[in-house]
């Protein structure tokens, strides 16, 4: 398995790579993979000198400050998205749940419904969606935690259900703030936010969910022990020596906030988070020491393409990436279903 | 190692499960509890192995209270097979049987060389080593078990707790079983269910009715007829097996109980 592992995660790093560099070379103007390269090695502080400019200005513009960062942070929300869905699988124990579930995604968007149309945070200028709805999501998420944390244990159940509870109640703001709206424009902009969108990506709003990413990333791998025994049950934890109560609660910490910033900078992106899981365990099995590393490549590899087609499908207009991501994974998920050889985690 | 268990109380919603029990297994002895459905073995096992809390008494392993250490020492000495273990999602026997390498490990530390070769020692012992790269949910339940118990060894513990080990098997595998955990020469205390079964391997025997210990000594001293009456409701005769040497029960239906009266 290892050596399966590594050839395996050296391809999807390769193929990461392709996408990502063809990714910034489409657009309304194409430029070719060697000036991506050349663009890109030029910013590096020891090699720059070694690199001849002879590109034009606007070329590096719209390599280095338009697509670069875009695709940069498509290739983390994915990335994101999709250890998160892993880890909310095994916390549930159910291959149905999704980073979502917390109510994350319904907190954000009140948050950014208020800054969209209600015109909230702007003393915070364009920080202000990224801020509101990263405090909705904190908020929606420590209401769901405290709902489901009694008597020092975290019930997965009532953590499913208050997740629910709280997620209604959310959208029934936004929804009300919207309903009171006159302006179609906000309606449009809220919409778009909500089917998620990576639009808004600049090298400054990055930095922020790139390192919550790689500790989060980092603290899931090294727990990958925890995690399987979150499969396993309470009492094969016992027995091993792990106290799963605190693992819990470790966990839900974790992947909210991871959940939370990317969806601050991205909006609601479905469906990478539930399916990408299930078609890594199809490849390397439930172990979470392969399922997190590769759901992270195969997340990212998906939400690059998914945001080069939202840009080009319909250019000039942009589609939302939810759009996309639901239309390639369904189809996908549906074909899932039919193959009775995959389990699903029903256990047998 | 010795493992034992001093007092122990236990309820469920107000009502007494066990009523100070009391279960002594010396280094390298092969314990087992018998007694009826209900009787209380697996409680007392939950008990022993830190699952629930008792209300009152205290569980020693090698005379240190259980609750007094961290879940992490004990699980480096104390392993436990338990009777039901639903697998959710796709494991394979090798993942299965490396997370018993678990209590041996730092928290940011992967498997190293020799967890390896433990883990393959573990699947070698217990006779599985071909279905390492098997996934769990497509073996019989004789197989599944000899999962279960090499991830006890993987966990080299020194102290086997085992709640029904032969429950589903088929009576081949039955035997096998008992005969590894007998070649392991562990410190074990199983609950069993198949009286036969336990007058063959264990040293001692504990006759659990009703939360309470009603009896133990050796094999040969526990299982007699009026002990099988008194506590299971049967008629059983009971020989000395020619070649075993050990207690072999015939139990006899109450149609042949009235004839012979």
């Amino acid at each position: 398995m290892n050596r399966k592992f590594m050839l395996l995660s050296m391809t999807l790093l390769l193929v990461l790579i392709i996408s990502m560099t063809f990714a910034i070379m489409v657009g309304s103007v194409s430029v070719t993979p060697l000036y991506v390269w050349k663009v890109i090695l030029s910013k590096i502080p020891i090699i720059q000198s070694s690199i001849e400019q002879d590109w034009s200005r606007s070329q590096e513009i719209i390599i280095w400050q338009i697509r670069a960062p875009r695709v940069l942070l498509a290739a983390i929300v994915g990335a994101g998205l999709a250890i998160a869905g892993a880890a909310i699988q095994a916390l549930v124990r159910n291959s149905i749940a999704e980073p979502y579930i917390l109510g994350i995604s319904s907190g954000a968007t009140v948050g950014a419904t208020a800054v969209i149309i209600l015109g909230a945070f702007s003393f915070l200028g364009v920080y202000a969606l990224s801020v509101s709805a990263f405090l909705g999501s904190l908020t929606a998420m420590g209401l769901v935690f405290f709902l489901s944390h009694v008597g020092g244990r975290v019930s997965v159940f009532r953590l499913l259900l208050s997740g629910m509870a709280v997620s209604f109640i959310l959208s029934a703001i936004s929804n009300f703030i919207l309903m009171l709206s006159k302006q179609e424009g906000g309606m449009k902009a809220v919409m778009f936010w909500m089917l998620g969108s990576l639009a808004g990506a600049k090298w400054s709003i990055l930095v922020i969910p790139a390192v919550i990413f790689i500790v989060v990333f980092a603290l899931l791998w090294l727990h990958y022990r925890n995690l399987n025994l979150l499969l396993l049950g309470e009492e094969a934890a016992v027995t091993l020596g792990v106290n799963l109560q605190q693992v819990r609660i470790q966990l839900i910490l974790l992947v909210s906030l991871l959940t939370g910033v990317l969806v601050a900078v991205s909006g609601s992106i479905g469906f990478v988070g539930l399916i990408i899981p299930h078609i890594v365990r199809l490849i390397v099995g439930s172990n979470h020491k392969y399922v997190i590393p590769i759901s992270a490549l195969l997340g990212g590899i998906f939400l690059v393409w998914a945001d080069a087609l939202a840009r080009i499908l319909i250019a000039p207009e942009e589609m939302p990436i939810g759009i996309i991501t639901a239309f390639c994974g369904g189809p996908f998920f549906i074909w899932l279903l039919r193959r009775n050889n995959y389990s699903f985690g029903e256990g047998d | 190692m010795t493992l034992e268990a001093k007092q122990i109380s236990f309820s469920i919603s107000d009502e007494r499960i066990l009523h100070e029990v009391s279960v002594q297994i010396k280094d390298r002895q092969f314990v087992g509890l018998i007694g009826p459905n209900g009787s209380g073995k697996s409680t007392l096992l939950k008990n022993m192995y830190r699952l629930v809390k008792p209300e009152s008494g205290t569980v020693l392993l090698n005379g240190q209270d259980i609750l007094k250490q961290s879940s992490k020492s004990i699980a480096k000495n104390l392993a436990v097979v338990s009777q039901e273990t639903p697998v959710l999602f796709d494991f394979t026997v090798q993942d299965l049987v490396s997370m018993g390498r678990t209590p041996h490990k730092k928290l940011l530390e992967f498997d190293q060389e020799h967890d390896f070769q433990i883990v393959k020692d573990a699947l070698k012992q217990t006779g599985i080593a071909h279905l390492e790269k098997r996934s769990y949910s497509s073996l019989s339940g004789g197989e599944k078990k000899r999962v279960m118990v090499a991830r006890a060894l993987a966990q080299q513990a020194q102290v086997l707790i085992l709640d029904e080990p032969t429950n589903h098997l088929d009576i081949q595998h039955q035997l096998q079983l008992m005969d590894l955990i007998q070649t392991l020469h562990l410190t074990v205390v199983a609950a069993i269910h198949d009286l036969n079964i336990a007058a063959m391997y264990c040293d001692q025997i504990y006759v659990l009715q009703q939360g309470r210990i009603v009896c133990f000594g050796t094999p040969e001293e526990v299982l007699t007829p009026a002990l099988l009456k008194d506590v299971f409701g049967v008629y059983a005769d009971i020989q000395t097996h020619p070649l075993t040497g050990k207690p072999y029960l015939t139990y006899i239906p109450e149609q042949f109980t009235k004839e012979a009266k």
